[in-house]
């Protein structure tokens, strides 16, 4: 079994978002491990890009704060290296597509699997043009994760959760990355149709931020997936954040356990 | 890999929540765009509404002047609102209609696609919300009071460099959380499939014109085509139809700013590299991390990072040639034009007359040139006398 599927085995499987390098590269290094000690069990870590069309303001303004520094994929996979040494848990890098484009889908796969990361979520390559990152991943045992939203159509649904690997991403709500008061049944309706099709673990995010929300969506999916508040806490507390994040991150995990 | 490729460029790369979006927007494209009922409905709104044909003016005085090709002037300053973004506008809102859309959004630089949204859904009945950086909100004033008059509601665009692309990033934004009523009038032959297409689509009647009358006039094709070049649309407009016509040449012309060799420009195949931002694979200003990079120029129209993705295969298959027009070029241009031919451009389409005017010398004169005269200057009347220094009392 993929290390990441593993880590929804007998658990709803918490998995935190932090923007790579916001503030600075040392703070995202040490909230990794905090986050894996306070029980994350993947962390998605997001590479800073210019133009990020599916965030809301708090993740934009982290990836404006992370660029404003000078952080680039070299310096995160650097970063990612040395906190391999001690964390074991799947790690993921969420990014744009460009930023692997322009770097070379077959360089950064060597790199993904040089430091061990596990796999990459990039929101704006949908199914249909995955092919050209797809197979250099896998050749390198990194692999892509696959989204659903609410508008996907029945169809579009199983057909990508037929070919998912690791987890399937489920977009909670329409628009864009963001903390939400009220999340919609549509993640409840869109896990139903993709257990008709695929056994494959469904974690759900956008707009999730807090233990009650964590509560009712890991009655029935198989992750949560915490990024804007979190953010938001290290946007607050920059350097001073790790007390702040494992407190979250606690509470988070207790209320899906 | 998906339909609409140009090559190599093209694509669809957006977030899943928008691919229902594009997908519902092409079936409704495919479908209507061949119904004698839409046509026939669009050419009424067109030439009725709109002022076309637009007229194709012999450019004597300059002609002479300059001393080499005869010029010719395409006029879509001519039409309604002041630009060529009608046609494209006209379309697309004709098109949401018939899908049941009952609002349009949509990103603009200069302010000219703003104007042209709101316009069409002051005319059709829909509810309109404009997004435009707060950099161009200051630079075009002017149209940013023109849109609110038009009944549309403009929206600040505070995040990156407060330009173009940043307006693109917000209405797609605004797009994901909410297509069940809205359509992305997208301005220019940029984004996700079947943006490229459909724009120019609607964009080609300004080649088809061209044609038509250059033929009355000359009896002939024309030897070169030239147009200026943000994303394109009124450069693919005006060169689509002569793509198969070997003869002729095409030149588009990106805005160079303080010049290429300083990192004030927005000259994206003089300089850029391929990369996929905005729904598409295409060349961009980007640094060796993929990161979009600030760009500039003076024209607010053309201050865009990226170029539509058929222009990056024209480039590349040698169809078409890209050439870089700087600020101090295009400035001398929209004055020029002023003075001898009674025209005063847009900025933007000053970048094309500053190519013609370099190129028109060096062709004989039994050699003929079309330039696309995009849109009218009124829109940059404040800021160019701003550019020169001179104080004016508004």
């Amino acid at each position: 079994m993929n290390r990441i599927t593993e880590a929804f085995s007998g658990k709803t499987a918490f998995i935190p978002f932090v923007t790579g390098g916001d503030p600075d590269i040392e703070t995202t290094e040490a909230l990794l491990h905090t986050l894996a000690e306070a029980g994350a069990d993947i962390i998605e870590i997001g590479i800073p890009f210019s133009d990020p069309i599916a965030e809301g303001p708090v993740i934009e303004a982290a990836d404006v704060r992370a660029l404003s520094h000078g952080c680039t994929v070299d310096d995160l996979f650097e970063m990612v290296a040395r906190v391999r040494r001690s964390v074991q848990i799947p790690l993921l890098m969420m990014t744009y597509y460009n930023p692997i484009f322009v770097y070379g889908a077959q360089r950064f796969c060597e790199r993904c699997a040089q430091v061990a990361l596990d796999g990459l979520i990039v929101p704006d390559l949908p199914f249909e043009e995955r092919d050209e990152l797809y197979e250099v991943a896998r050749t390198h045992g990194v692999t892509l994760i696959s989204m659903i939203a609410p508008t996907s159509s029945d169809e579009r649904i199983e057909t990508i959760a037929r070919a998912s690997e690791g987890f399937l991403y489920c977009v909670s709500s329409l628009g864009v990355t963001g903390e939400r008061s009220e999340l919609g049944a549509a993640a409840r309706v869109m896990i139903e149709k993709v257990r008709r099709v695929s056994s494959v673990p469904c974690a759900v995010g956008f707009g999730v931020s807090t233990p009650a929300q964590a509560r009712e969506i890991a009655g029935f999916a198989d992750g949560v997936i915490v990024g804007s508040a979190l953010v938001r806490i290290v946007a607050e507390s920059g350097r001073a954040s790790a007390d702040d994040v494992a407190r979250f991150t606690a509470q988070m995990k207790a209320a899906i356990s | 890999m998906t339909t609409g490729r140009f090559g190599p460029y093209g694509g669809r790369y957006i977030p899943e929540t928008l691919m229902g979006a594009v997908r519902e927007l092409e079936e409704a494209y495919e479908h209507w765009r061949s119904d004698p009922g839409f046509t026939s409905e669009l050419d009424a709104l067109l030439c009725g509404y709109a002022g076309r044909p637009s007229l194709l003016t012999y450019a004597a005085k300059m002609t002479a002047d300059l001393g080499g090709a005869k010029i010719y002037l395409k006029r879509e300053d001519m039409n309604h609102t002041g630009s060529h973004k009608i046609n494209n506008v006209l379309g697309q809102a004709l098109l949401a209609k018939k899908m049941g859309k009952t609002r349009l959004i949509a990103e603009t630089g200069a302010g000219q696609h703003g104007v042209a949204t709101a316009t069409a859904a002051a005319l059709l009945d829909m509810d309109c919300e404009v997004f435009m950086g707060a950099e161009d909100m200051e630079r075009q004033a002017l149209n940013v009071y023109r849109m609110e008059l038009l009944g549309a509601t403009v929206t600040k665009v505070v995040s990156g460099t407060g330009t173009l692309k940043d307006a693109v990033n917000a209405t797609m934004r605004e797009w994901a959380g909410r297509m069940v009523d809205t359509h992305y009038c997208l301005g220019s032959v940029m984004g996700p499939h079947p943006f490229p297409t459909l724009v120019r689509d609607f964009q080609a009647v300004i080649g088809r014109e061209i044609r038509a009358q250059f033929f009355e006039a000359e009896g002939r094709l024309p030897d070169a085509i030239i147009a200026c070049v943000g994303g394109g649309s009124n450069a693919i407009g005006s060169f689509y139809e002569f793509i198969d016509d070997a003869t002729v040449e095409l030149i588009g012309c990106e805005a160079a700013g303080c010049g290429v060799d300083t990192p004030r420009h927005a000259a994206t195949l003089a300089k850029g590299s391929v990369g996929v931002l905005h729904g598409m694979k295409s060349y961009f200003c980007q640094d060796e991390f993929g990161q979009i990079m600030p760009v500039y120029s003076i024209s607010a129209g053309l201050d865009y990072p990226g170029i539509g993705p058929e222009h990056a295969l024209l480039h590349d298959a040698d169809r078409a040639r890209y050439v870089p027009v700087t600020d101090d070029e295009a400035v001398e241009a929209f004055g020029y034009l002023a003075r001898t031919e009674g025209i005063i451009p847009a900025i933007e389409s000053a970048h094309a007359l500053a190519f013609a005017m370099r190129y028109a010398p060096r062709l004989g004169p039994d050699k003929s040139i079309v330039v696309t005269l995009s849109g009218r200057g009124d829109k940059d009347v404040a800021a160019i006398a701003r550019y020169q220094g001179v104080a004016l009392h508004e």
